[in-house]
C-alpha cells in the first residue's frame, strides 16, 4: 500500500518536475513548479513529517511559487517566441543525465543502514523543542538572514529615485 | 516499509531534473525554478535519512527547515536581481547578459 | 585570566561591528574614538594574559565544535602558549601603535570610519590566525587578513593602480592559499585532525610512517610540510610570489607598515614555526625552505638597491628581510627566526610610519631623487628613521644586530656555507641601500618642488609618539635574546619550538668573531652608501657605475622583469598557447609531412595516392581536432555563467565517477 502511493506520488513529482523545466511557456513551467513540491510534499507526509509537508506547501506553494509568478508578470513577454534551451542543451543532458545515474547507482548500493528504522513519533512537538533548544542559535541567524535578504530585496527591486 | 534507497532515487532524479533546467534554460526565473528543485531533492534525502536512521535526532527534519528558509531567502534575493537586471537589460535571458565577458 | 582570551580578538571585532554598521552615517571624522581603544583593550588583556605565560602558564581549550561532519570535527578553540603569546604581544602593540598613527595620517580622508573598520577587521583576523588551536581556525584567520589586506591596499578604489594591485595581491595569494589547502587535507587524511596538540603528539607516535617515502620518492610529511610552505610563499612574499607585496604599496602607508610590514606577511613565518614539529622530520623540506629563504634575501636586496620609491625600497627590504627570516627557520633555528620576526615587526614599521610622515610632509611625493636635506625641517622623523635604519643594516646595538646576527650565526654552525655566505651578502646590501634611502631621503640638499620647500613640517603628536616609541623598541628589543641563542626570549619559546639539532652544538668561540664579522660587512655597506651619496668627492660615482654597468643596472632596475615575465607565462601565454597549438599543426607537423609526401611523390607516384590521402589526411585531421579544440579553448572565458556551471557540473561528473569506478 505504502509502496504503491509512493510510486504514484513520485511518479507525479517527477513527471511534473520534467515539465517545468521543459515547457517553453514559463508561465506553465511555474504551475507544474506548484504541483511537483505538492508531490514532494506528500513524499514528506509518506515519510512522517507532517510538520514538514505543511511548511513545504505553505512556503513553497504559497510562497515562492507566488512571487515567482509576480516575477514573471513583471519581466518576461511571455507570448514572444524565443528559444529557451541555450546552446549547451546535449552536453548538458548528457553530463546531467550521467550525475544522475551516479547518484541512483550509489543510492542503490552505496547505502547500508545498519538497525530498523525507528518506530514513527509525533515529530512536531519534539521538532519545535529542538528548535528552541538544540539549535536555537542557527534558528536566531536564519532569522537575521530572512530579515537581511527582506531588506537586500527590497534594496535591489526599488527603482532609484531620480 | 520501503527501503530507504527508493527515496533517494528520488532524490537523485530530482536533483538532475534541476540541474539540467539549471544548465539549459535561458530564462533567469526557470533558473531560479530549476534551483529550487535542486534544494527540494536535498531535502528529500535529509528528510529520509531522518527517518530512516536508528537512533536518528530529527536533526535531517531541522537541517530541512533550515535550508527551505534559505531558499525562501535565496528566491526572494534572487527575484529582485532578475527585475533589477530586467530593468538595465530589459531581457532575463542570462546568456545575453554577459559584462564579465573580457 | 587566561579564559578570557576571547577577549583578545573579540574587541577589535566590536569595533569593526560598530564602526562598519554606523561609521558611514553617525560616526565619521570620529570613527577612533571606538577602534583606538578596541585596539587598546585588545592589547591590554593581552599583556594581562601573557603575565600568565610568562610565569609558565599554558592554555589549549575548544570553546564550542565549529565544524561537525561525521568524523570530520573541528572545534572553536584558542591555543595560547609562548609562540602565540610572542606574536600576540606583537600585533597588538604594534597595531595599537598605528591605529594612534593613522588618526594624524588619514584625518582628512573621506574614509576614515571604513579605514578604522578594516584595520580593526584586520586586528581580528591576524589574532585568530595567531590564536587559534587547529589548522582550520588558523586558515580562517589567514583567509581574513588576506581579505583585510585587499581591502586595504585597493583602499583608494577611485585610483586604478590601487584596485589593481589589490586584484594582484589577491590572485598570487590564492596561488599560495591553494598549496595551504592541499596541507591542511593531507593533514587531516594522515593524522585524522587538525588541532595542532593532537597533530603534533602523533607525529611522535607515527614518525616511522611520516618519513616512509609515499609519493615522488617524499615522505607524507615531507608533502605536507611543502604545501604548507607554498602558502607560507604566497602570504610572506618569498620567490616567486613576491611580486604582489611590492605593488601593495599603493595602499595607506599606515597599512604597509602594519599589514605588509609587521604581520601579517609574517604569518608564513609564524606557521612555518608553529608547525616545526612536523618541518623536523623533514629534511628536505626544511632546505627548501631555507635556499628559498636566503635566494629572496639577496635577490630582493639587490632591487632594494636601485628603486627610487621610498616606500618600495622598503617593500624590497621587508622581502629580504622575511627572507632572512625563512633562513632562520630553514636551519633549524625556529626561535632565531620567530625572534627575528619580532625585532623586525618594530623596526619595519618604524620605517614605514617614518616614511609616511616624510610622504605627508612632502604633499604626497615618493620619489627619494626629489627629497633630501629633510633633517632639519623634521628632526623627530629624521633621528627615528636613522634608528630604524640602523636596526635594519643591523648594526650594534640595535634590535636587528641580535637577531640577524645569530640567523646568520646557525647558517654557519649548521654547516650550510653556501647559504650563509648569501645571507652575509645580502647584509652587505642592507647596509647600502639603507644608507642609500636615509641619504638621499634625510641629508644633501633639497631637491624637491621648491613650492614645498617651505612648509614642510615635522609629524603631529599623534604621529611622532607612535615613532618615539617604536625607535626605544627597536633599541631596547634586541636585549631580551642576549647572549644569543640563550637570552630570555629563546629559553621562553623553547618548550614550543624544536630546536634543530644542528645548530645546538654551538662552537661558542666562532660566536664573537663571527658578529664582528657581519657588523663589519653591514658597516662597510653602510660606508659605501655614504661615500655615493653624501661625499662631495665620490658624487658622481652612482651614476657613472649605473651607466658601466647599464645592462645590468636595467634589469635590476626592472626587477628582473618578473612581473613581465608573470604576464608573459600566465597572461599572453592563455592567448597565445592556442594560437601556438594551431600554428604547429599548420607550419610544422603539416609542414614536415607535407615535404616527406613532396620527397615520396618524386620516388614514387604510385604510393603518391596512398600519401595523400592516408598520411596526409590523417595529420590534417589531428590539426583539424586541434585547431577545433584551440577555438574552443578561447571560448572557455565566455562570461556566460551557465557554461561555468557547466563545467564545473563536467567535473563533478569526473571525480564521481572516477570515484564510483574505484
Amino acid at each position: 500500500m505504502q509502496a504503491v502511493f509512493f510510486f504514484v506520488v513520485a511518479a507525479f513529482t517527477v513527471a511534473t518536475a520534467l515539465l517545468v523545466v521543459t515547457r517553453p511557456n514559463i508561465v506553465h513551467s511555474a504551475v507544474a513548479l506548484i504541483f511537483s513540491f505538492c508531490g514532494v510534499a506528500g513524499i514528506y507526509v509518506l515519510l512522517d513529517a507532517e510538520f514538514l509537508g505543511a511548511v513545504q506547501v505553505l512556503i513553497y506553494v504559497g510562497g515562492i511559487t507566488i512571487l515567482l509568478l509576480f516575477a514573471i508578470m513583471l519581466t518576461t513577454r511571455i507570448a514572444t517566441r524565443v528559444d529557451v534551451f541555450n546552446e549547451q542543451m546535449g552536453l548538458s543532458a548528457l553530463i546531467a543525465g550521467g550525475i544522475t545515474a551516479i547518484l541512483v547507482y550509489a543510492s542503490l548500493t552505496g547505502i547500508q543502514i545498519a538497525g530498523e528504522a525507528p518506530a514513527p513519533v509525533e515529530t512536531t512537538p519534539a521538532l519545535g523543542r529542538l528548535l528552541m533548544t538544540t539549535h536555537v542559535l542557527p534558528f536566531e541567524l536564519i532569522s537575521i538572514l530572512l530579515l537581511a535578504a527582506m531588506v537586500g530585496a527590497i534594496i535591489l527591486a526599488r527603482r532609484e529615485k531620480e | 516499509m520501503i527501503p530507504v534507497s527508493y527515496y533517494l532515487v528520488l532524490g537523485a532524479v530530482l536533483f538532475g531534473i534541476g540541474m539540467f533546467g539549471v544548465l539549459t534554460r535561458r530564462n533567469a526565473i526557470a533558473i531560479l525554478m530549476a534551483v529550487e528543485l535542486m534544494l527540494n531533492a536535498v531535502n528529500v534525502n535529509f528528510i529520509a535519512f531522518s527517518r530512516y536512521l536508528p537512533n536518528s535526532t530529527l536533526d535531517g527534519q531541522v537541517f530541512a527547515i533550515f535550508v527551505i528558509a534559505v531558499a525562501a531567502a535565496e528566491a526572494a534575493v534572487g527575484l529582485a536581481i532578475v527585475l533589477g537586471l530586467y530593468r538595465n537589460f530589459h531581457t532575463v535571458n542570462v546568456d545575453e547578459i554577459n559584462l564579465m565577458k573580457w | 585570566m587566561m579564559e578570557y582570551i576571547w577577549l583578545v580578538p573579540a574587541f577589535p571585532l566590536l569595533g569593526v561591528i560598530i564602526n562598519g554598521l554606523f561609521g558611514r552615517t553617525y560616526i565619521r571624522e570620529r570613527a577612533h574614538y571606538v577602534a583606538v581603544p578596541a585596539a587598546g583593550l585588545s592589547f591590554i588583556v593581552a599583556l594581562l594574559i601573557s603575565r600568565q605565560v610568562f610565569a609558565g602558564q599554558t592554555l589549549d581549550v575548544s570553546l564550542y565544535p565549529w565544524v561537525v561532519s561525521g568524523d570530520f570535527e573541528v572545534p572553536f578553540g584558542f591555543l595560547v602558549d609562548p609562540l602565540s603569546t610572542v606574536m600576540m604581544l606583537t600585533v597588538t602593540f604594534v597595531g595599537l601603535l598605528i591605529h594612534i598613527y593613522s588618526i594624524g595620517y588619514m584625518h582628512d580622508d573621506p574614509g576614515y570610519p571604513r579605514f578604522f573598520a578594516y584595520l580593526n577587521l584586520f586586528m581580528f583576523s591576524m589574532l585568530m590566525l595567531i590564536l587559534a588551536n587547529n589548522y582550520l581556525l588558523m586558515f580562517l584567520g589567514w583567509e581574513g587578513v588576506g581579505l583585510c589586506s585587499y581591502l586595504l591596499i585597493g583602499f583608494w578604489y577611485e585610483k586604478k593602480t590601487a584596485t589593481d594591485a589589490g586584484n594582484k595581491a589577491f590572485i598570487v595569494n590564492r596561488v599560495g592559499d591553494a598549496g595551504f589547502l592541499l596541507g591542511l587535507f593531507l593533514i587531516w587524511t594522515t593524522f585524522g585532525t587538525l588541532q595542532y596538540g593532537e597533530v603534533f603528539h602523533q607525529a611522535e607516535g607515527l614518525h616511522g610512517v611520516l618519513t616512509a617515502p609515499a609519493g615522488g620518492g617524499l615522505s607524507v610529511v615531507t608533502w605536507i610540510t611543502l604545501a604548507l610552505f607554498i602558502g607560507a610563499i604566497g602570504k610572506s612574499a618569498q620567490l616567486p610570489l613576491y611580486v604582489w607585496l611590492p605593488d601593495a604599496m599603493e595602499g595607506p602607508t599606515p597599512v604597509s607598515a602594519l599589514i605588509h610590514a609587521a604581520t601579517m606577511v609574517t604569518a608564513g613565518i609564524y606557521m612555518v614555526a608553529r608547525s616545526s614539529p612536523l618541518y623536523t622530520l623533514a629534511p628536505f623540506s626544511l632546505a627548501v625552505v631555507a635556499w628559498v629563504g636566503a635566494l629572496t634575501a639577496i635577490f630582493a636586496a639587490t632591487i632594494a638597491c636601485v628603486q627610487n620609491d621610498i616606500k618600495r625600497v622598503i617593500a624590497y627590504s621587508t622581502i629580504s628581510q622575511l627572507g632572512y627570516m625563512f633562513l632562520g627557520v630553514g636551519v633549524g633555528a625556529f626561535a632565531s627566526g620567530i625572534f627575528h620576526l619580532y625585532t623586525h615587526a618594530a623596526f619595519k614599521a618604524l620605517l614605514f610610519l617614518g616614511a609616511g610622515a616624510v610622504i605627508h610632509a612632502l604633499h604626497h611625493e615618493q620619489d627619494i631623487q626629489r627629497m633630501g636635506g629633510l633633517r632639519p625641517h623634521m628632526r623627530v622623523t629624521a633621528y627615528t628613521f636613522a634608528v630604524g635604519a640602523l636596526a635594519n643594516a643591523g648594526i650594534f646595538p640595535f634590535a636587528g644586530f641580535w637577531s640577524k646576527d645569530e640567523i646568520l650565526f646557525a647558517a654557519f654552525n649548521g654547516g650550510f656555507y653556501v647559504l650563509w655566505f648569501l645571507g652575509l651578502a645580502g647584509a652587505f646590501l642592507t647596509g647600502f641601500y639603507m644608507a642609500r634611502l636615509y641619504f638621499l631621503t634625510f641629508e644633501g640638499e633639497y631637491r624637491g618642488d621648491p613650492h614645498h620647500a617651505h612648509d614642510i613640517h615635522d609629524a603631529p603628536p599623534t604621529m611622532g609618539i607612535p615613532l618615539i616609541v617604536l625607535a626605544v623598541c627597536s633599541v631596547v628589543a634586541g636585549f631580551v635574546g642576549i647572549p644569543p641563542e640563550q637570552g630570555p626570549f629563546h629559553q621562553f619559546l623553547a618548550p614550543v619550538l624544536h630546536h634543530g639539532g644542528a645548530a645546538q652544538a654551538a662552537a661558542h668561540g666562532l660566536a664573537v668573531p663571527m658578529a664582528v664579522l657581519s657588523l663589519l660587512v653591514a658597516g662597510a655597506g653602510i660606508g659605501v652608501g655614504y661615500l655615493f651619496y653624501v661625499s662631495v668627492s665620490w658624487r658622481n660615482v652612482p651614476e657613472i657605475w649605473a651607466a658601466r654597468l647599464q645592462g645590468l643596472y636595467r634589469v635590476v632596475y626592472h626587477k628582473y622583469y618578473v612581473d613581465e615575465l608573470f604576464w608573459a607565462i600566465f597572461g599572453d601565454g592563455f592567448l597565445g598557447l592556442s594560437r601556438f597549438t594551431s600554428q604547429v599543426d599548420e607550419k610544422v607537423v603539416d609542414g614536415a609531412v607535407n615535404g616527406t609526401a613532396a620527397v615520396t611523390l618524386g620516388l614514387s607516384t604510385g604510393s603518391d595516392w596512398g600519401d595523400m590521402n592516408i598520411v596526409d589526411g590523417l595529420v590534417n585531421k589531428i590539426a583539424d581536432v586541434i585547431q577545433g579544440g584551440s577555438r574552443r579553448l578561447r571560448l572557455i572565458q565566455t562570461g556566460v555563467v551557465q557554461n561555468y556551471i557547466l563545467a564545473i557540473a563536467i567535473g563533478i561528473f569526473l571525480i564521481a565517477g572516477v570515484y564510483i569506478i574505484l
